[in-house]
């Protein structure tokens, strides 16, 4: 019997299904029970508009305020490098180009892969380098719970394990691969219901903050 | 108010969760970010002022009350609870180290709102009886006298006097079908006289009709600086009964920051319905009678003049650009500070700060961000259009022995108002 192989079947088949019911239906579920909150109506009257504040706040909360940046530029700093890494190594690199090529019936081009694997090194660096600014930074750990070292970890598996499988670092090659897709898994499963969620509410938050301050006149 | 009790605090925090609450919540990624936008940080040091964490009680009952998580751990007991302890030790953060200033909902890559939340977290603190004292006195002294420092009619009718007998300008009140009907700070009407007596100059010169109101003559609200949706309902409310009974067409808002917040932009919603009038900030009426020809200015200063922007107007007002241009009316030589128009930092006295004495060494230190920033301009003199930050900045700069004069915005217009023949006392 080939342990590994059925390991990765079944990480490849019935678990990445479950993994994929418990996202989508937990981000439907989370954005519903934002938006089912609903908010009061507004009698005051308007000096601006909502939508187009809104949506410009969406766009210009990714560029910090100069001063802001100044007094701490390495949250900024590893914040970008790390999320850009992550995205390139997530939607660049050709074979989860062909997995979604497979599964859905188009692709895209990727990018050569000793580029995505250079982006996936400082991806993983980055995010060594936040753990360590979040160990080390009064401000964050007052702030900082268990749930954001949950976060940290789901989201450094999935990175680690895809760099030591694309290298062959662990053998046999099905484990390392079954490993990887695993952690994706655990990713997804409490994507919705951790600080991950970050990644869709962000634009709604970001949206009622250029909406509520654009109807007062000022662009936020 | 009735009875404070943690239920009752309990309900008042879910009464103000909202989505946008809910959407803010759920996109924080402790970032740390907001710590830098606050001026309680930045001159403290102390990580415990990080905007964020201010509002760990509203968020508790968020999380354990509106998620799916947070339900089934507290199926399981493993969730925290909101306690009467933890109020008592938010009490500090979430009034002594809080301004409402805006400054951390302009800076959070996430886009929280960060001073929404906090004026809503503050409905619980008051339901719960954990609101600061001297703001607590405040708010109770408004709402029985009619003003939170006490000033009653007769005290704003005897300065009334007195202006008309130095400056010969008439001072109406009462007076109904007049087009502006205009409010006061109680620091106006105590500390800054100057600034009625500026008005009724620039009313008589651009030919507008006025009128002050017996049972309205305060614009402060405390109620939405102490956080109870009651007290500031009762206090718009007679605002809006004078406005109706003088049959106004516009409201003039003094220079003052909380007060143009609550009139303009809370105001109709604590009443539940829109006004029968216009809400504007004496600084957008100025503005509009000088683009409409009706008032002129002369003899400009020379020396250099910097503007505090009071946060109230830009932050969450959006009274930006007619700062400048009056200021411009009055001087030639304007400089703007570093971070200034919706980037300013706050005085460190609004939101109740200043009437807080627990907060008082806390505003202070936290003032050094101010001073610094004015120290930069080089200036030689001070302008604001609100008569609380130019309490605690005249308050600040002493404490750190600074001499820089600071006067109201218009009074400086009437100071050099063109004033026609037939229009001269």
């Amino acid at each position: 019997m080939n342990e590994p192989m059925e390991f990765l079947l079944w990480v490849r088949g019935p678990a990445f299904d479950i993994a994929a019911l418990i996202f989508i239906v937990g981000i439907i579920l989370r954005l519903f029970e934002i938006f089912s909150l609903g908010r009061k109506p507004n009698f005051s009257e308007p000096r601006g508009t909502e939508f187009g504040p809104g949506m410009k706040t969406i766009m210009n909360r990714s560029f910090p305020e100069s001063g802001t940046f100044k007094r701490q530029p390495l949250t900024v700093i590893v914040g970008y490098v790390f999320h850009i890494g992550l995205l390139i190594s997530l939607v660049l690199f050709v074979p989860h180009i062909e997995l979604f090529r497979e599964t859905f019936g188009f692709g895209w081009p990727g990018l050569p892969n000793p580029i995505v694997d250079a982006a996936a090194v400082i991806s993983i660096v980055a995010l060594l380098a936040a753990l360590w600014h979040r160990i080390t930074n009064p401000v964050m750990r007052v702030l900082t719970n268990h749930e954001d070292w949950l976060v940290w970890a789901l989201t450094f598996l999935p990175m680690l394990t895809g760099y030591l499988a694309y290298h062959r670092m662990i053998e046999p090659y099905p484990l390392v691969l079954g490993l990887h897709i695993l952690s994706v898994e655990a990713l997804m499963v409490f994507f919705p219901f951790t600080k991950l969620m970050h990644a869709f509410t962000l634009f709604i938050a970001r949206w009622y903050n250029g909406a509520m301050n654009g109807r007062r006149g000022v662009e936020s | 108010m009735s009875e404070a009790t943690l239920e009752r605090g309990l309900n008042a925090f879910r009464e103000q969760i909202d989505a946008p609450v809910a959407a803010f919540f759920s996109s924080c990624v402790s970032c740390g970010m907001c710590a830098e936008a606050c001026l309680f940080y930045t001159e403290t040091g102390d990580p415990k002022y990080t905007p964020i964490r201010k509002l760990e009680p509203l968020r508790r009952v968020w999380e354990q009350e509106y998620t799916i998580v947070g339900k089934i751990k507290s199926l399981f007991g493993l969730n925290q609870p909101v306690t009467d302890e933890l109020l008592e030790e938010w009490q500090e953060l979430l009034y002594d180290s809080c301004t409402m200033c805006a400054r951390c909902s302009m800076v959070c890559p996430v886009g929280n709102d960060i001073a929404y939340m906090v004026r809503k977290a503050r409905e619980g603190m008051v339901a719960s009886g954990n609101a600061p004292e001297g703001v607590k006195g405040a708010s109770m002294r408004a709402v029985k006298i009619g003003s939170p420092m006490g000033v009653t009619l007769k005290a704003v009718k005897a300065q009334i006097r007195h202006i008309e007998a130095d400056s010969g300008y008439q001072i109406p009140m009462d007076e109904e079908g007049a087009e502006y009907m205009v409010m006061l700070s109680s620091m106006e009407i105590m500390n800054f006289p100057e600034y009625l007596e500026a008005l009724a100059k620039i009313f008589k010169q651009a030919g507008a009709t006025w009128t002050l109101c017996s049972t309205a003559f305060e614009a402060t609200n405390s109620g939405i600086q102490i956080g109870s949706s009651d007290i500031a309902r009762e206090l718009v409310q007679r605002i809006v009964d004078g406005a109706e009974r003088l049959k106004v067409k516009v409201v003039v808002s003094p220079e003052c920051g909380h007060a143009y917040t609550a009139i303009r932009w809370e105001g109709p919603n604590l009443i539940g319905k829109p006004f029968s009038f216009k809400v504007v900030h004496i600084l957008e009426l100025l503005e509009e009678f000088r683009v409409a020809g009706r008032i002129k200015t002369e003899g400009l200063e020379t020396d250099s003049m910097t503007f505090h922007d009071p946060c109230s107007l830009v932050r969450k007002g959006g009274v930006i650009e007619q700062p400048r241009n009056l200021m411009n009316m009055v001087t030639t030589n304007f400089v703007e500070m570093t971070d200034h128009g919706k980037w300013n930092w706050c005085c460190g006295g609004g939101g109740g700060v200043s009437s807080n004495e627990d907060a008082e060494e806390l505003r202070i230190k936290a003032f050094k961000r101010k001073k610094e920033q004015i120290e930069e301009t080089g200036a030689d003199v001070l302008v604001t259009a609100c008569a609380n930050c130019r309490l605690v900045i005249e308050e600040g700069l002493e404490e750190y022995k600074v001499e820089i004069p600071i006067t109201g915005l218009s009074e400086l217009v009437a100071e050099h108002l063109v004033v026609d023949e037939d229009k001269e006392q």
